[in-house]
């Protein structure tokens, strides 16, 4: 008992022992400068992120399908960042613009290319390529050494609480409206039906979303279905034609 | 004062009732998690974290039944670093056995057993990448931490029963984020994949971490502190920034396993890739130039080449790394300004860095001969080699003409690997080799000559990872951007693929060798605790007494 | 704003990081601390296999 007491009574007396405190705190203010220099800027200036139209938040459905795609891993072979030098911009699409990830939490840049760019995936192929890709990758590309993902057309997609992935979002800054969560759980649906009741009410909370059932199984909302949309939605929401990445305001 | 018979014990101090308050709190939140959790992917993992808090929970029983855990000031704790060698040893068996699955993955995409998921290279890949660095890596400079930090003090480790709650906290948290990545539990971020909870819990154990280090510090018996200790007091102060910060996030539910991240976009990838680059800057540069301060002197039993290059080292890389971040996103939609700020300073950071490497190697300086006679300063020795060589290709790489190329290839895989195989591996080895005959009371190592082949056998694994990942690292790159003579790209994406077959064998083989060397090792280490040594070690000969 | 930042940068901020560095290299150079640092790097070399406080009563 006597060694903890004087254990203790020694850290008390050496709470505020000189040497390690300066050395804690210097190293605390030495590599806290470069962080806050770096990154402080982005939040407020306003160059950091270009006006764009067109952007909106996700589908409840695209939304579960980006979980999906996070939930496999699929960042670690496929970015989503297209750089503006040449070659780049001819493979896949106008390069990424800032505004076009600002809904991303988190973001899914990338850093690694074992399989391409995916930032303008969206249109490239009909929803039955993404279908046969899914399942076995070589059927669509001999070559390819993705691996397949044959589950995510049997497993029902769990979409009951979806209410409360998009209040989350809300919080943290991705402009999802009362409206938006009220409907979120029948907006699932709604998206995979083209023929739906609420079409109009759907096309006023997300403007421009793609409306089909997505993995050809009427009968089942399942993930493939969500990731499919996701998919089909990446790098869409810009319209280039009339975007002007050289305007003055747009320059950083 | 005491007799080495009875080792005081702690009783049952306000520290035990603390730690088991802990456990007993995680076990509650695990039970209402798996009756609550909206996901089932948590309702899965719930059962485990209950399992581990449970087990955390007798731990603390038995501990009280015993009277306490041992807190005898005349003894060094060394089970402690006994537990962390061991734990090292079994992870980096482990993690690099994941990352030779991956590498044969990627060759033959067979191996994805894709019928479920649980295997596939995406949800491996985490899982390789968390058990080499933090699994592996952060045993090693948990174990290795708490041995320099009592040496060279002079005083045992502060905190009674916490640094044992570090220890086996730590091991907690890379089970639930391992687990987690194969059902699907991750946020993406990479290098920081674990999700909130994991991410909370291993706050907690940081920050214990953190007191017991400075606890240790504050009841020193040196009036200096040794600047090994400076780079371990870096390491643990600025990973527990990044990790909080690169991990803010709001959990969809408070019993559930998703969240998202506070931050979106661009910020969030700036702020990724400051934590990304400042992982290795301080994981596995910082803390593991504490070891080579230690390990390296200590072996060849000559002091460091210059404290006083060290101090400068120290400074002027702690200051220059924190801003290198950027360099990861070059091109991307990040403003122009701060790809050139990590870019300048990732330049800079040469400068320290091979201030460092000089100041390592020239420690040998008289003692040459060792390289010959003793085949675990060579393996530290080629460790600051291979970090020389890798902080001189990472600034290369920070140019933003060259990044233009190797950005997205094999090329950064490769590097990383040349720093994390070679320098973090062999340093890590170089210091297991010198601590297990030291804990255990041995002579030396049971074979001399398997560390030797240990030595031969992983290096040549490295060389075959690190060439074929710059010729397929390269040659995509040039792949991607060739015009055929009508200027229409010459190749489509899935050719550069296809390309790659070969170099991504020989990388896997590689990979085998590396593992192969790791192996080769836990088995020598094994004889040597077994007591099977024959052969001296020349390195822990009795020291000359201290001259008054 | 941006102009702010970066004159702010360019002058004063340049200033308090060169100051920062000159004053770790006094302490790394000056010379009254040549002694405590060679008493420093030799600790590792010079310690014993148990404590400070087991020693002292060895003796």
């Amino acid at each position: 008992m006597s060694e903890r007491t004087s254990l203790w009574s020694d850290l008390h007396k050496k709470l505020f022992e000189k040497n390690s405190l300066i050395l804690s705190v210097g190293i605390l203010v030495t590599v806290s400068i470069g962080g806050i220099v770096e990154i402080a800027p982005l939040f407020y200036l306003d160059s950091t992120i270009e006006e764009v139209e067109g952007v909106r938040p996700y589908t409840p459905l695209e939304q579960l399908g980006r979980d999906i795609y996070i939930r496999e891993g699929c960042y670690n072979c496929h970015s989503q960042m297209i750089r503006p030098l040449r070659d780049e911009v001819e493979r896949y699409g106008h390069y990424s613009l800032a505004a076009e990830s600002m809904y991303d939490h988190p973001f899914q840049w990338g850093s690694k290319r074992t399989g391409p760019d995916l930032a303008r995936v969206g249109g490239k192929y009909s929803d039955e390529w993404h279908r046969d890709h899914m399942r076995a990758p070589t059927s669509v590309v001999p070559e390819s050494i993705m691996p397949a993902y044959p589950f995510l057309e049997t497993s029902e997609l769990a979409f009951e609480n979806v209410q409360a992935n998009l209040r989350t979002l809300s919080l943290v800054g991705v402009p999802y409206e009362a409206e938006h969560l009220e409907a979120a759980v029948s907006d699932i649906e709604t998206q995979l039906d083209p023929f739906a009741e609420d079409y109009d009410g759907f096309q006023a909370r997300y403007p421009g979303a793609v409306m089909r059932d997505f993995d050809g199984n009427p009968d089942m909302v399942s993930e493939l279905d969500a990731l499919i949309a996701y998919l089909q939605v990446l790098g869409t929401m810009v319209d280039f034609s009339t975007y002007e990445a050289e305007a003055d305001e747009n320059l950083r | 004062m005491t007799s080495s018979q009875t080792l005081q014990r702690s009783g049952f101090d306000i520290n035990l009732a603390a730690v088991g308050l802990i456990t007993l709190l995680g076990a509650l939140w695990a039970l209402f998690a798996a009756a609550f959790a909206p996901d089932a992917a948590m309702k899965g993992q719930s059962w485990l974290i209950l399992a581990g808090f449970l087990t955390g929970l007798l731990l603390v029983v038995g501990a009280i039944a015993r009277g306490g855990v041992i807190v005898d000031q005349s003894e060094y704790n060394e089970d402690l670093i006994k537990a962390g060698v061991i734990a090292s040893l079994f992870w980096g068996a482990a993690g690099l056995l994941v990352g030779v699955l991956i590498a044969f993955q990627l060759a033959f995409p067979v191996l994805n057993l894709d019928a479920f998921g649980f295997t596939s290279f995406g949800r491996l890949r985490p899982l390789h990448t968390s058990a080499v660095i933090f699994a592996f890596g952060g045993n090693v400079l948990l174990a290795t931490s708490f041995y320099v930090v009592q040496r060279t003090s002079r005083t045992r480790i502060a905190g009674g029963v916490w640094p044992w709650f570090v220890f086996w906290g730590y091991q907690f948290f890379i089970v639930i984020a391992a687990s987690g990545y194969l059902i699907g539990i991750t946020q993406s971020q990479e290098y920081a994949e674990p999700e909130w909870y994991a991410d909370l819990w291993l706050t907690i154990v940081w920050v214990a971490y953190l007191l017991i280090f400075l606890g240790t510090l504050w009841k020193r018996k040196e009036p200096h502190i040794y600047v090994a200790n400076w780079f371990y007091l870096a390491f643990i102060i600025t990973i527990a920034v990044l990790h909080v910060v690169n991990n803010l996030a709001v959990p969809v539910d408070f019993f559930g396993s998703r969240s998202y991240p506070v931050m979106a976009g661009v910020q969030n990838a700036l702020t990724q890739w400051w934590y990304g680059h400042n992982a290795v800057g301080f994981f596995l540069t910082a803390g593991f130039l504490g070891i080579m301060y230690y390990f390296i002197p200590k072996r060849v039993h000559r002091p460091v080449y210059s404290y006083r290059l060290s101090i400068i080292h120290f400074w002027s890389l702690i200051f220059i790394y924190i801003w290198a971040g950027p360099h990861h996103l070059h091109y991307t939609a990040l403003p122009e300004w701060a790809q050139t700020l990590g870019m300048t300073f990732s330049i800079m950071l040469w400068m320290p860095s091979w201030g460092g490497m000089i100041n390592g190697l020239m420690t040998l300086s008289g003692a040459w001969d060792k390289l010959r006679t003793d085949p675990v300063v060579r393996m530290l020795v080629l460790s600051v080699a291979f970090y020389g060589m890798s902080t001189f290709e990472g600034p290369v790489m920070s140019v933003r003409a060259v990044n233009s190329l190797s950005h997205y290839t094999d090329w950064t895989v490769g590097h990383v690997h040349s720093g994390a195989l070679g320098w973090v591996g062999f340093v890590s080895f170089g210091a297991l080799y010198c601590l297990v005959p030291w804990l255990w009371k041995k002579k030396g190592m049971f074979s001399k000559a398997l560390v030797d082949w240990h030595f031969w056998i992983a290096t040549f694994g490295i060389l075959l990872y690190i060439t074929s990942m710059w010729v397929a690292g390269i040659m995509q790159g040039l792949m991607w951007r060739a015009y055929n003579e009508l200027g229409f790209l010459e190749y489509s994406f899935v050719e550069t693929v296809e390309a790659m077959h070969i170099s991504y064998i020989i990388r896997a083989v590689g990979g085998v060798l590396y593992l192969a060397g790791a192996l080769i090792m836990i088995y020598n280490v094994y004889r040597t605790i077994k007591g099977d040594v024959t052969e001296t070690d020349e390195a822990v000969v009795p020291q000359p007494a201290l001259a008054e | 704003m941006y102009e702010i930042l970066a004159s702010f940068a360019q002058t004063w901020g340049m200033l308090l990081f060169v100051t920062l560095f000159l004053g770790a290299l006094t302490y790394a150079l000056w010379p009254k601390n040549q002694e405590r640092f060679d008493k420093a790097a030799n600790a590792p070399l010079n310690e014993s296999d148990s404590p400070a406080d087991a020693a002292a009563s060895e003796d």
